[in-house]
């Protein structure tokens, strides 16, 4: 068997084994969970806390409200919406990431004064932030066209996205052996052709990690931005929306948090492809 | 070389762009087209048939009528309307009345213009099994709250009734949900009876394999209890009401358009329940009518005029706000609300302008719908 089928072979072996474990528990695990001295241990596992995965799935199907588009469809849109936020965050993060990398290598004393406040910046808790970020974006236009909401979310996802590219590029930066670095300056080569030449491309084995940790940050931050601050559109505001009515159909609120989990490996799934493209064409070369 | 133009190139336009990010237009001061004056309201939550009248006002043209262009922006979890209000970026929000005092303890600069709720939705809910019919009937049990402000009223009444909130009950914190009740993981649930309350009896009953009927539940009315505060008004600008007299004309005008909306919806419940729908509420149809019939019978009748800030309901607020101390021994205010806190003056220029259109702004003749809920709210 080749490479590719062993590939997906795992991820549906993956796939079933979640599905196998919820509905076994669900079928072996006490009813009303289980607590110890008033904390609870073990989740509970009616249908109300557990609805069978075939529910959730045919939820998909029914319209969601009586007459309207089918769940797949609404929660489909809101992933494409929350796309933009996550898309966006991610470049514009990793850019930003890139950029402080790139300046805490080229000059130590901003390495020395930077580095803390990039860990400390992804120390504050994001509840915090986000209705923070959505009251500055209200006073501000991008020249005549005025903020939107979801870019405050992008903003969010942004500010998650470029703490993983800035440690791991400055670690990549300053991988090179000195011996390479001591052959560039034997060539008379300057900053910007040892950062083209060298470090850059010594850097990648350390890109690919910090961008997949970048691109699950994005989603996290924004679909966390969408319901902190009400976006409408997004998966997040869907989660939220979904959740309240739990009372009467706990598995609509799946439908929506598997879509937030499916926009997450779409996400992962886009950044291993680039990885795979980017090695094949080295390997040419 | 080209590389180096390059970069250069890339240093040139982020700098432009970071340059055009401006800062924006007061929302007061800005003018929509054809002359409207453009709006902004700060709602409390999603679109939902609790704000039925500020939509139906927008979307049957009352607003228009009155020259004004009202952008209506929703909550969220974390967006703090009053807030919203006090940084310049709304011109009017909706909030409850103790936790706007307790934000306007801590400097912010509103005002109550409109009261548009005259009496208080909250219920605390229980299983008629559990025999929960006064405040003491909570000494022991498991009750739940939302927090975040919203819990005041029960507090209040538990106080009044000898227990201390912090040491005779369990105070649980609630979800969005209603599951907790239903699976007697908390004893009295707090619900609004807009919202909560039409989820439970939305609910199928495992013993019966049919819908919740009422009677499977007692309800603790804060109304009745007397510990009722007063909740959803009308907040605007205070530095802007006092110095800016095209501002006091916009509240005015924002005031007559809403309540217009509000004797729209008393009279047209399904109507409005359709304008909510349409504004992309995710709640079902049946769950919005009972929503905004149950908002209606908050809103109406109003002897003193739909918005009227009635001075007793007033002080009452505020007198539970100082003396009522949460889990912490904290009360919401240390100390009675300064300054203008609230005015009956624009409602009263509103209620004159509506009256001489022959709108009925008493609604004497209010009787609310029976409104049958479906599996679901669907």
């Amino acid at each position: 068997m080749n490479r590719r089928g062993r590939l997906v072979l795992g991820a549906l072996g993956a796939v079933v084994v979640g599905v196998l474990l919820w509905e076994g528990y669900k079928a072996v695990g006490p009813a009303d969970g289980l607590s110890l001295a008033g904390a609870r241990v073990l989740p509970r596992t009616d249908d109300a806390a557990m609805p069978h995965i075939a529910t959730i799935l045919s939820r998909f199907a029914d319209p969601e409200l009586s007459g309207g588009d089918p769940i797949w469809l609404v929660v489909l849109q809101a992933c494409l919406f929350t796309l933009r936020s996550v898309a966006l965050g991610f470049v514009l993060g990793g850019l930003v990431g890139l950029l402080l990398a790139v300046l805490m290598q080229r000059l130590r004393i901003v390495e020395r004064g930077l580095l803390p406040y990039v860990i400390l910046s992804q120390t504050v808790p994001l509840i915090a932030l986000a209705p923070v970020i959505a009251g500055w974006g209200g006073r501000l236009s991008i020249g005549s066209y005025p903020w939107q909401p979801w870019m405050s979310v992008t903003v969010i996802a942004m500010y998650l996205a470029f703490f993983p590219v800035a440690v791991g590029m400055l670690r990549g930066l300053q991988s090179p052996a000195p011996i390479a670095e001591e052959l560039m300056r034997s060539y008379a080569a300057g900053w910007w052709q040892t950062l083209v030449k060298l470090r850059l491309p010594a850097s990648t084995p350390y890109l690919f990690p910090a961008l997949r940790l970048a691109a699950a940050a994005a989603v996290v931050g924004a679909v966390v931005g969408e319901i902190s601050t009400g976006t409408r559109g997004g998966v997040g505001r869907l989660v939220i929306e979904y959740s309240r009515e739990a009372t009467t159909d706990p598995a609509k609120v799946f439908t929506a948090m598997i879509g937030a989990a499916a926009l997450g490996l779409a996400v992962a799934a886009v950044i291993g492809f680039s990885e795979f493209l980017l090695r094949r064409r080295r390997v040419r070369a | 070389m080209k590389r180096t133009r390059t970069a250069l190139a890339i240093l040139a336009l982020s700098t432009l762009v970071l340059t055009a990010c401006g800062t924006a237009d007061e929302p007061a001061a800005s003018s929509g087209s054809g002359g409207t004056k453009s709006v902004k309201l700060q709602l409390q939550w999603f679109v939902q048939g609790q704000f039925a009248g500020y939509i139906a006002a927008a979307d049957q043209g009352f607003y228009k009528e009155q020259g004004l262009d009202v952008e209506i922006l929703e909550g969220g979890v974390d967006i703090v309307p009053q807030t919203v209000l006090a940084q310049g970026q709304a011109d009017f929000a909706i909030a409850w009345v103790p936790k706007a005092l307790a934000s306007r303890e801590q400097g912010a600069g509103i005002t109550n213009i409109g009261q548009i709720f005259q009496r208080s939705g909250t219920y605390q809910v229980s299983f008629a099994s559990a025999h929960i019919t006064k405040p003491a009937d909570l000494r022991g049990k498991k009750v739940g709250n939302w927090g975040f402000g919203n819990e005041f009223e029960l507090f209040a009444a538990m106080t009044k009734a000898g227990l201390d909130p912090g040491k005779d009950v369990t105070l649980v914190q609630q979800q969005f949900d209603m599951q907790g009740l239903l699976r007697k993981d908390i004893d009295a649930a707090q619900a609004m009876s807009y919202n909560e309350y039409a989820q439970l009896l939305e609910a199928k009953d495992p013993a019966t394999g049919k819908l919740y009927d009422p009677s499977a539940f007692t309800v603790l009315d804060w109304n009745s209890v007397g510990t009722a505060m007063l909740q959803d008004a009308v907040w605007a600008n205070t530095s802007k009401l006092e110095s800016d007299a095209s501002y006091q004309d916009t509240a005015t005008k924002f005031l007559a358009a809403s309540i217009k909306g509000w004797a729209y919806c008393r009279d047209n419940p399904e109507a409005c329940r359709d304008l909510v729908v349409k504004r992309g509420s995710k709640l079902g149809a049946s769950h919005q009518l009972w929503q905004v019939n149950e908002v209606n019978k908050l809103v109406w009748p109003a002897p003193s005029g739909a918005g009227m800030i009635d001075e007793a309901a007033w002080k009452a607020t505020v007198d539970l706000s100082m003396t009522t101390k949460n889990a912490d021994g904290q009360t919401v205010l240390t100390k009675a609300p300064e300054g203008l806190a609230y005015t009956n003056d624009y409602v009263q220029k509103a209620l004159d302008t509506l009256k001489s259109q022959g709108v009925d702004v008493n609604g004497a003749g209010f009787t609310p719908k029976t409104v049958t809920l479906t599996e679901g709210g669907a």
